[in-house]
Parts: structure tokens; sequence; C-alpha cells
């Protein structure tokens, strides 16, 4: 089967450790207020390759991935599971270190099969939790945010490493009751093996443009590494 | 053994010249961390802020501070000269004063006399005549001997940056010689030498008596040169500042004859730091007296300053010298040579700033110590100050004591030389193969009148097969000058102290060179996968080429271009080495522009890649700007692909990332670049300059020069003080691909 790949990026530093392939899948069903990446949200565009293609142009120089080793990310990956799958499975084959970057949106409790075959490929999970209140996860993305925090619990059932991820945004995420909640929620996770705060940036900002989008955080300022440095210690504090 | 020898492990190299085998029976392999180093001193600190306020008013007074217009330079030429006499550890400059430039006209009188005009300054009359009546250089040799289809070449800009008015250089000493032998024991030898050469007096018989009594003049006058500063380095250095100093000494002397293009120092460290570990284990010297000779000894390198033009520092942006310096690599025993010294030259960048000079340049291999490698990406990230060759690839070639000259020209020390060749410019090479022969730009008939490309449209095996024949054309009009040239220069401008650090037989390399490598690849891959409309001026001249469809452009991994831009390189180098070259050179090329990319673009027509005329080249084997979009690796994984063996003079590859994109956290970064050269050294990757800033910083450095006095950049196989580059050229640095992630 084919899947429908966004772009490649062949020196990835940022979603996960060490020196990465990473591919962006296209096709997302969130409409985050701040995401830099809206050129690939719509389903069925892209690039059609296969999984065997995505990984060949990777051997080609796995010279390069001895430290990392492939991320999924997108887009959500997860719209594409069976692809994606398959993808991470030729990958495991060969000893490479597999990485899913995913909201966790299309997960459901009732039906995990095919999830677990994902899982029995899939070294580690970065998982974006957009907002720990399912009020403003909503005004955030779109969608209700139990599902991202049930894919979270049954991620730490299935001892899948897990890496939580947020955008902290002025007014959204960075108010100290979201973070002091998130703790809370994460505080006991034993799969749980880093927090990573993204500071918000408006590099995305110019792909609206282009796109002909309005960019819906227009008086929306930028934060700094040391105000993720701040949250984080937050986040910290009810983990103890 | 000698008393100046005690404590060292005995061998070969007390019986004969072969600092090698001193080498390897004597030095330290270090596996550890940077743990161990030590600060500037005061002395160090102050000595700097000295220097620094000298090359402040050398930018202010338009990047010159004074000249020599009087003294000819010789090794014993001028009196000693110091920076604050009691604070320096070692001692000796160029001439009497700091920065003031030589004056060195054997290699052209008019050369020297623009410099000094340009500047504001006039060379004594008596001296222009000397050199223009009485005296012969090497420029005015050259120009006897040019054809005027030579001439024709050069002011077409076909071949330019020849070293037909300048210095060849990149002919390195085996200095160290100096302070293990002594250089009575040095003179020795080359008398010895000498005696042996014998028979009957052919003209090649007679260049060598010849050369060697220069060699062994220019030995003389090098223990004079240290007496003048109140030293004896006639006899072996018994401590580690004794050995610098007689080191330096030496280099010193090269400098102060030969204006080169690249004046490069060897592979020293290793070597000192044998010294360095006796001086410690006798307990006569501490770390931070160690780190202070070693820092006191790069500030000198970092004053070693020529008279040039402003021609001349279009193609060689930036007052560079090329005191390359190499660090790292693997003995053939598979023992990595790097030791304790190999920090400290690297810690010289924390102790005194960054700054473009010595060219320090790692010999990278995966086997190279863990720690090593991570100060390495450390030092690179925090200063973009170091470049990167492959050891792996040129220790099966050299052995384990070669070094590099220049940028990227690898060679034996003290036994092999290069005859430095600048370089051709293919792209136009393309263009005169679509215009038979005639310049796109002058409209003059420079290469033979072959049939020139007919019709609308290009076809790929019609060009390619034009672009044989008018690359076989310019590959023996290319290699003829060449050969002229260094015939000049041994005659007129011979480096006898140089070849004084030689042995008697040495291996010649000619270097040749390639200009618009990746402009070439991508306008062949636009002809074949494309469709490539010319267009003609009333002259019938293709002046500009519109492109119909997309195409693969080199730097993307992608195999159909990157096989046109082997070939082309395979094709070339099959040409050049069909023709006989001066004292048999074995012919080499390289992939390596410098900053001359630049000039060559301003002066090379539209290409077909859609590339305008006037437009920048990309440097070196540097796929064009902006056009690698699949990220860093496939960038570099393209021009891995280039082999060393048809490029053997190198192939230069600059490499600019801005921090984010190389990782979250410090130990990120490092342990991320670390895997970079890992992996591109693995695939067979030549060079890499490593550039970590984001393009913001270099905008605000144009603004505002006077807050970045000591930035440094890689730009193509050496480094620049970016303050002192042009503004087309800071441009063009600025508009250079930046891998980013976002």
């Amino acid at each position: 089967m084919k899947g429908y790949i966004h772009s490649i990026e062949s020196f990835g530093t940022v979603d996960g450790p060490g020196v990465r392939f990473v591919v962006f899948f296209q096709g997302c069903p969130m409409r985050c207020l701040y995401c830099h990446n809206p050129d690939t949200w719509t389903v069925g565009a892209g690039m059609q390759m296969s999984a065997d293609e995505v990984l060949a142009k990777m051997l080609r120089n796995i010279d390069f991935y001895k430290t990392g080793g492939l991320t999924a990310t997108g887009g959500e990956p997860l719209l594409q599971l069976e692809f994606l799958t398959e993808l991470f499975s030729l990958a495991k084959d060969r000893g490479i270190h597999t990485c899913l970057d995913t909201s966790g949106i299309t997960f459901s409790e009732g039906k995990t099969e095919a999830f677990d075959r994902l899982l029995s490929v899939t070294d580690l999970v970065m998982l974006d939790i957009k907002h720990i209140d399912d009020k403003k996860h909503k005004e955030l993305t779109g969608h209700s945010n139990k599902t991202v925090l049930n894919f979270a619990r049954y991620l730490n059932r299935r001892g899948v490493k897990m890496r939580v991820r947020q955008v902290l945004l002025p007014e959204y995420t960075d108010t100290e009751e979201q973070l002091l909640a998130l703790g809370d929620f994460l505080s006991d996770f034993d799969n749980l093996e880093k927090i990573e705060i993204l500071p918000y940036h408006t590099l995305g900002r110019a792909k609206y443009e282009n796109m002909g989008i309005d960019y819906p955080l227009k008086d929306v300022v930028q934060m700094t590494d040391s105000d993720a440095r701040r949250a984080l210690k937050i986040i910290e504090s009810k983990m103890k | 053994m000698r008393e100046e020898w005690k404590g060292f492990v005995p061998g070969s190299w007390q019986n004969e010249i072969n600092v090698r085998s001193f080498i390897h029976h004597n030095y330290s392999p270090y596996y550890g961390n940077e743990d161990f180093l030590a600060g500037p001193t005061k002395d160090t600190l102050d000595l700097w802020e000295k220097v620094s306020e000298l090359k402040r008013r050398e930018i202010e007074a338009g990047g010159v501070l004074d000249m020599d217009t009087r003294v000819v330079s010789t090794i014993t030429s001028h009196g000693p000269g110091y920076i604050d006499k009691d604070k320096e550890k070692i001692i000796g400059l160029q001439t009497d004063m700091p920065l003031k430039r030589s004056l060195q006209p054997y290699g052209g009188i008019r050369m020297a006399m623009k410099a000094c005009k340009d500047n504001g300054y006039s060379v004594d009359p008596e001296i222009v005549e000397f050199f223009t009546e009485h005296r012969k250089t090497h420029n005015a040799g050259v120009f006897d001997a040019y054809t005027p289809e030579m001439r024709k070449c050069r002011s077409n800009h076909i071949i330019t940056g020849l070293p037909d008015a300048y210095g060849r250089g990149r002919i390195i000493g085996d200095y160290r010689r100096v302070a293990l032998y002594g250089v009575d024991r040095l003179i020795e030898d080359k008398q010895r030498q000498k005696e042996a050469t014998q028979g009957s007096m052919t003209a090649d018989i007679i260049r060598d008596r010849e050369e060697l009594s220069e060699q062994i003049r220019a030995l003389e006058m090098l223990k004079k040169l240290a007496e003048i500063y109140g030293c004896d380095i006639s006899k072996p250095a018994t401590t580690l500042k004794e050995a610098t100093q007689a080191l330096y000494f030496a280099y010193l002397a090269a400098v102060k004859e030969q204006n080169g293009a690249a004046m490069s120092l060897g592979r020293t460290s290793t070597f000192l730091d044998i010294y360095a570990e006796r001086d410690l284990r006798e307990g006569r010297i501490t770390e931070s007296e160690v780190q202070e000779i070693v820092d006191h000894f790069v500030m000198k390198l970092r004053m070693v300053c020529f008279a040039r033009t402003p021609d001349y520092n279009a193609i060689f942006a930036g007052d560079p010298t090329w005191v390359t310096e190499s660090i790292g690599g693997l003995g053939t025993d598979g023992r990595p040579l790097v030791t304790k010294m190999s920090f400290r030259y690297l810690n010289t960048l924390n102790n005194i700033g960054a700054a473009p000079e010595p060219n320090l340049t790692v010999l990278w291999s995966e086997h190279l110590p863990e720690a090593f490698k991570k100060y390495c990406a450390k030092i690179s990230i925090e200063h973009h100050a170091l470049q990167y060759e492959n050891d792996d690839l040129m220790r099966p070639m050299h052995g384990d004591d070669y070094a590099i000259a220049c940028c990227v020209s690898s060679m034996k020390i003290g036994k092999e030389m290069q005859f430095f060749g600048a370089r051709a410019n293919l792209a136009k090479c393309l263009l005169y193969a679509i215009n038979g022969g005639v310049d796109e730009i002058s409209g003059d008939q420079v290469g033979p009148e072959y049939r020139p490309v007919e019709g609308d449209y290009l076809d790929y095996d019609d060009v390619m097969a034009k672009y044989k024949e008018m690359m076989k054309w310019l590959a023996e009009v290319y290699v003829n000058t060449l050969n002229i040239i260094h015939y000049m220069h041994d005659k007129y401008s011979y480096e006898r102290l140089q070849m004084a650090l030689h042995d008697k037989h040495v291996r010649r390399w000619f270097a040749t060179g390639i200009a618009g490598f990746s402009v070439v690849a991508d306008s062949l891959s636009a002809i074949k996968y494309a469709k490539v409309k010319v267009i003609r001026n009333e002259k019938g001249i293709a002046t500009d080429f519109i492109t119909e469809g997309d195409f693969p452009k080199y730097g993307n991994d992608d195999d159909r271009v990157d096989s046109i831009a082997k070939e082309v390189l395979s094709m070339f180098i099959h040409c050049l080495r069909q023709n006989q070259t001066y004292r048999n050179g074995i012919i080499t090329t390289s992939i390596l522009t410098i900053t001359s990319n630049v000039t060559y673009g301003k002066n090379t027509g539209a290409t077909p890649d859609g590339r305008k005329q006037g437009e920048a080249f990309a440097p070196g084997a540097n796929p064009m700007h902006g056009r690698d979009e699949n990220g860093a690796v496939a960038s570099l994984a393209s021009v891995a692909k280039i082999p060393f063996i048809d490029s053997q003079d190198g192939i230069s590859n600059t490499f600019t990332i801005i921090p984010s994109a190389l990782g979250k956290t410090d130990e990120e970064r490092e342990a991320n670049l670390v895997a970079l050269l890992d992996g591109y050294g693995r695939k067979g990757g030549f060079h890499l300059n490593v550039n970590v800033f984001d393009r913001e910083l270099l905008l605000d450095a144009q603004k505002h020069p006077e807050l970045y006095p000591q930035l440094t950049i890689r730009v193509s196989g050496y480094a620049v003080n970016f303050i002192k580059l042009t503004k087309q050229q800071q441009d063009e640095v600025i508009s250079r691909t930046f891998h980013s992630e976002i």
C-alpha cells in the first residue's frame, strides 16, 4: 500500500533522540490554533510513496542515523495507521529505532488491535498533549482531549516509552492551573521518559500567508526558552 | 644519545632525518576530556589586548597598518621586532614592527608596487629599478613565455586566480625538523645530498645542485635569524619552549621570504606534545605554562600578514594566509594521534577568542577518541572556526604524517609538495561548448572554433559531445599555462627555506582546480531532464536560456544528477591527465573555489540551470544556494558521492546550520554534530566546514561590524573574519543555504 507523505527531513534533531530521518505524514484532523504545518492538514494530498520507498531513502544514508533513527510526524501519522505500521515494521526488521510523534487523537479505547500491532514496532511515542483541560483543548484544537489522555494511559499499560510534549502558548497553556493539572495527571506514569515544553513561535505564520489562510493568533507574542524552563518547573512540582 | 634528547625513546629518528619515527616512538595518545585545560595567563590576556588593538587600528586604516617600502624581505633582512618583549614567550615578527607588511618583489615587482600603491604607499624607486631592469621576477618570466591563447584565457576568466603574479604557496616545510635536530644537523644532511648529486651535468642535475646550494644558504640564514633574536637553534631543542620557538623561527623564515597564497604550518601539535610531556614529567613546567606557550605561539601565527592588492582580495577574501594546522587523525597502527596538545591548540579559541588563523583543521575519523570528537564539536558550535577532513580517506594515500596545505590539499610532510594551480571555470567551458569557443561576455573567439550548438533547444548528447571536446582543449591550455608558471616560480622565486625542510627526493603534486561544479551539474541535468531553450543575441551568441519543466538538482541525493556531477569530474581529470607536466608532477584536481565563486560567477554568462549572468557560483563542491531541499543529510550525501580518487586535491563543502536545527541542548548539539561528521566520513565525504549560527547574526554583524571584531566564519576551505569581507561577499555568504528545520 502507499502512504501520503508531505515531505521528508533528512537531518532531524528535535523530533526524538539523536539524528533522525523524519517523515512528515500528510493529513491531520486537528486544527490547532498555533499549528506551524498547516500545509499538512489536507487528507489524501502529498506524495504517494510505499513504505519500502520511504525506507529505501533512509537506508541510502543509514550511516548518519546510528545515534538516532526514524521519526513519523506530520500531519497526524495515526490517520494512516496501517501504512505507518508497515513502515515501522520494515524499520524494526533493520534494527532502526522508531519514534512516533502524535496527538493520539484517533485512538479508540474499544478496539486496540491495530494499535497493538503498531506499538509492537514502536520504540518511543512523543505524545502532544495540547491542553489538559477538555474545554480548553476543544478551543485550541477543535477536539476533546479524552482520547488523547486515554491513549497516554494505554501506552503506560503497554509499557511503551513516552515523551510528552506541550506547546507553551500565552493565555492557553502557560497558566499555572493548566501546568499543575498536567503535572498531576502525569505523576503516575511509569513509562514517562521526558517532558518537553516547546515555546510558541511564529515561524509558521508565513505558511498561512502563502496558503491564503487567516492566521488565528495574530497578536500573540512568542515565548522564550526561559518561559519553557519555568513552566517545566511548575509541572515537575507536582510529580515528586 | 645526545644530551638534548634525554628522556626520549630511541629509534631510527636518531640516525636519519625522520620526524615521524620520533613521534611514533614517543607520543602519548590522550583519550580523556578537556578538564585538564588551563585558561589564559595575565600575560596572555595583556598581549592579546595589544594585538587586538593593533588589529583594530589596522581595520581603521583601511586594512593595512604599515608597509615596508625600502627593505626587500629576506630571512635576515630585519632587526628584531616585538609586541611586548617582556611578556612574549615566543618571539619573532616578519619585520621590525608588528603587522608591518614586508616587501617581497621576487614574485613580481609590479604586484609589489600595486599592493603598496593601492594601500597608499610607494616602493622605493631604486628597488623598482633594480627589479625591473636588473633582476627579473617570476611574474616577468611568466609573461615572457605565455602564448597569446593563454593570455586570452586569462583575460576572459576561463582560467583565473593563477599564481603568475604572486607566490604559489601550498608548500609545507617540515618545520619540526629544526626543533628536533637543530639547524647544523640539517645543513650537514643537505651537504651530503649535494655531494651525492653528481654525474653528467644535465639541466636537471644542475638545477638540483643549484637548489641544494640555495637550501643550505637558507638554513645558514635561519640560524642567523634566531641569533638576531638572541637565540641559538643550531642544536636540538631541550624544552617545550625551545622546541616551539625553533619551530616558529623556521616557519617565520618561510613567511619572510615567500608571500605564498597559502603558507601552511603542517601537523605540529602532537610533535610538540612530546616536549610538553617530558617537561611536565620532569617537573619543569606547569599546565598553565604549557598553555601559555601555545597561546603565544598561536598569537604569532595570527599576526602573519602579506602585502596584497584589492584584486587579490576578490579571489581570496578577508586577507587569509592559510596557516593551516592539521590536528588529530589516526596512526597507521590504529592509535589516535590525538594528544593533550591537540586539545590545547583548540583551547586557544577559548583563551584568546575566535580567529580565522591558524586554519585549524581536524583530521577526522570515526575512530578518534569520543571525548576529543565531542570537544571538537563543542568548539565548532561555539566558534565556527574549525574545518574537518576525512583522515580515513587520506591515510591510505599519505600514511599518518601528512598535513593539509591551504584548505584541502593533503601532502606528506617533508616528502611531498604541491604545485598550486588555481582553477578552471567549467561553467564557462560549457558555454564555450555551446557557443563554439566564443566567450559569451566579451564575444572573443577564445577557444577553438568548433561548431556551435544549432537550433533552439539543447540536446543532451550533442552538448555533452561538444563539452568533452572543449574540455580537452581547456585542459591542455590550462596544464601548459601551469607548466610555465611553475618553471618560472622555481627559477625566480624558489622556496629555498621550505624546500630545505624537505627530503631530497620529493613527490610533486601538480594541482589544478574546478570552479562552477554544481552549476555545470545542474545545467546538464536541466538539459537532460527538462527542456532548455537557447536565447541568442544579435551576434548569434547564446546569452540566456529558458528552462521549461523541472529537473533533478545536485544536493538532494538524487542519482540522476549526482551521476552527471561525477561524470563531469571524471571527464575533466581524464583530459588533464593526458598532458605532460613540469618536473613530472602528478596531476590532481580540487573542487574548491576559496571565495572566487563570487568573481567567477560575476564573469560568467547565464547558464542553463537558470542561474543569471553575473550570479555567484556556489562555493567549492557545494550545491547551489537554496536548491538542496531535502535537508542536510541529503545535501551532504550528494557531495559525498564525488570520488576522492578523481579529486585528490580536495572536495570542499561548506555547511551552515542554525543552532536550533542541531538540537535542543548543548549536549544534544555536540552529539548530533559528531553523528553528522561520522556519517559524512563513513559515506566518503572529504571535507566539511562547519558553521553553526543564525542568518540574523550575520545580518547584524553586517550592520554593526564594530560589535563583532572577532566574528569568524568558515567559507570555503578556510575561515574569515566576517567583517573583513566586502559587502558583495558578505551578501553571498548570507544567501547560502542555512540548514534549518521547523
